[in-house]
């Protein structure tokens, strides 16, 4: 059975803004490859550990040294917006004025 | 069809070597070539034409001077567009990313530009690399050579395009499912993927960091054995890179495959959507193999029918936390005229900026991260990752390598599964495992099946062991003989 799954809830989470098209398509489709994804649970693991790395590296470290790194107008040159040599976006927080 | 970029990186250096010809004649070659087909093929996304002048003739100066050079120099080059380049537009085949200058160059292209490699252009891809038919590209589908009504595969199809129709000598390309031996098996071509960590990924644009490979296309073995020991090696800038001492892994190709053990799977050689003609094919090679003294048995990989759902929780799931960074502030698209705050111009510019794949594939994965559904989904795929590197370590006790065809099918038209894409996730049924275990494989052309497409021979070697898996493909290689060229060529020569 294709899993029933809250799209615009997934979409809200995921950062996405959905057309009520896409909603419908996209609900479809993920029940169906959810539906086949789900075939995992078929096979009995409990005392399998999990893998998360084909070849586990810990604690990979290198010096600490000062090295040649981007220039300020080199890390800004893609930014859509700038302002003051910062990145320029909407609003964060509330304005003082607005709060209660 | 005998012009300069139709021979391989060997013959080439050999001759760049011998001064029989210049850098700048084979660049202009391979120019000259994309300049008669890519308006059909598309293949690239951007030619870089002035660059490849400019090395070519810094080659040919170096070569003037007398300079020893390494087995690069010289040869046309092109890259997947989903590794940075300084000062030249990287998208990863996504409209979020049209306008994104990379400030720096990753890792592998550094290295071989610095050993005089010759860029000529970046390649089409699926966007962010997720498709198994390049028709996920935000710019427009590549074509495949060998029949225009039909996809390259995917995701690096623009970089097995390139290399199949002569616009490059040679390409990089990326691999997380499948995306670098599945095109290059239904173009005809060589795809390489090298062990986990054999090559930084560093300035490679990352869709799922533990499955992640740069990988090689090529029209023959020895050049992909050339790339791969250019490329490889330790890199501090990328935590996953291995330590190991750098190779040459051009060595030992021509030893031959006398007493090495062979191991079929049989059982996907006769599953279900196998088409038969791909199966005969590399029925074909599998005798060439033992008629050549190698020592041929069946083998299992049980739980490799499990793979496939793994890897679409996995890639997914990796993929949903990697493509958070795109959010219109640093670089790239930013859609947010009238936003009300700087969430409502995220959601807004991801909405515009990523393609249909893509949002699907972060849905999924945000889903399967979900809480409530970790355990269930995500947490479970792991297990079965598991499960599927200890059958080929089993496999690996009994075989020195395993062999199937690198996908059921030869190149499918376009339009014909993107619809559905359960259907177009099976594409890369036989390539998943290798992604998902980190070990070497590799895809070499085993003549073509009734339709005229080529077919894909695919060879699987132990972790850290390309050399069998690239001897083993030299030898049978040199046995089937020169693969053959898109009958393209010769309908539009020069």
């Amino acid at each position: 059975m294709p899993v029933d799954i809250d799209v615009a809830r997934v979409a809200q989470l995921a950062r996405l803004s959905l057309t009520p098209e896409e909603l419908e398509r996209f609900g479809r489709q993920l029940g169906l490859i959810l539906e086949h994804a789900e075939r995992v649970r078929e096979v009995a693991a409990e005392n399998v550990p999990p893998t998360a790395q084909p070849i586990p590296r810990a604690n990979v470290f290198r010096p600490d040294e000062d090295v040649p790194c981007l220039s300020h107008e080199e890390a800004m040159a893609s930014a859509p917006e700038v302002e003051n040599e910062r990145f320029k976006v909407p609003r964060i927080v509330e304005e003082e004025d607005e709060r209660p | 069809m005998t012009e300069l970029c139709d021979r391989s990186g060997a013959e080439l250096a050999a001759s760049l070597h011998g001064r029989e010809v210049s850098a700048r004649e084979v660049a202009d070659s391979a120019l000259r070539r994309i300049e008669r087909l890519d308006g059909r093929l598309h293949a690239f996304l951007r030619v870089t034409e002035e660059a490849a002048r400019e090395q070519a003739a810094l080659v040919d100066g170096r070569i003037a001077s007398g300079e020893a050079l390494p087995a690069v120099a010289g040869i046309p080059l092109a890259l997947k567009d989903v590794l940075a380049t300084r000062g030249i537009v990287t998208t990863a085949g996504s409209r979020i990313l049209e306008p994104y200058v990379p400030p720096y160059d990753g890792t592998p292209w550094a290295r071989l530009r610095a050993a005089g490699s010759v860029l000529v252009g970046k390649t089409n891809c699926d966007e962010f690399a997720m498709g198994s038919s390049n028709e996920n590209s935000g710019f427009g589908p590549v074509h495949n050579p060998w029949n225009l009504d039909t996809v390259p595969g995917g995701s690096s199809g623009g970089s097995a395009a390139a290399v199949a129709a002569g616009e490059a000598v040679w390409a990089l390309g990326t691999d997380t499912g499948g995306s670098v031996r599945q095109p290059a098996s239904l173009c005809g071509v060589v795809g390489l993927k090298p062990t986990y960590g054999r090559v930084s990924r560093y300035g490679l644009i990352a869709f799922a960091s533990s499955l992640d490979h740069v990988g090689t296309l090529t029209r023959t073995v020895l050049d992909a054995a050339t790339l791969l020991s250019a490329i490889a090696g330790h890199d501090p800038f990328d935590a996953t890179s291995l330590p190991d001492p750098p190779a040459d892994y051009t060595q030992g190709l021509e030893t031959g495959v006398e007493g090495l053990r062979v191991g079929v799977l049989e059982e996907w050689m006769t599953m279900e959507g196998i088409e038969p003609g791909v199966a005969a094919a590399v029925r074909q090679g599998i005798e060439r193999l033992a008629a050549l003294g190698a020592r041929v048995d069946e083998a299992r990989l049980p739980h490799a029918e499990y793979a496939l759902s793994a890897y679409y929780l996995i890639a997914p799931a990796e993929c949903s936390s990697n493509l958070a960074r795109f959010d219109g502030v640093r670089y790239g698209l930013r859609v947010g005229d009238g936003a009300t705050d700087v969430a409502d111009m995220n959601v807004r510019t991801r909405g515009a900026g990523f393609g249909d794949e893509v949002k699907r594939r972060i849905m999924l994965g945000t889903y399967a991260l979900s809480a409530g559904y970790y355990d269930a989904y995500y947490g479970q795929a792991q297990k079965v990752r598991t499960l599927v590197i200890r059958d080929f370590d089993e496999a690996f006790e009994r075989f020195d390598v395993l062999v199937s065809p690198t996908s059921p099918t030869t190149a499918f038209r376009l339009g014909e599964r993107t619809e559905d894409p359960l259907a177009m996730y099976l594409s890369d049924i036989f390539t998943i495992p290798s992604d998902l275990s980190g070990t070497p494989a590799i895809s070499i052309p085993c003549g073509l099946a009734p339709d005229g497409l080529p077919v894909g021979f695919q060879i699987m070697g132990r972790l850290r062991d390309e050399a069998t898996v690239l001897r083993a493909a030299a030898t049978l290689e040199r046995d089937l003989g020169v693969a053959p060229r898109p009958p393209l060529l010769e309908e539009f020569p020069l």
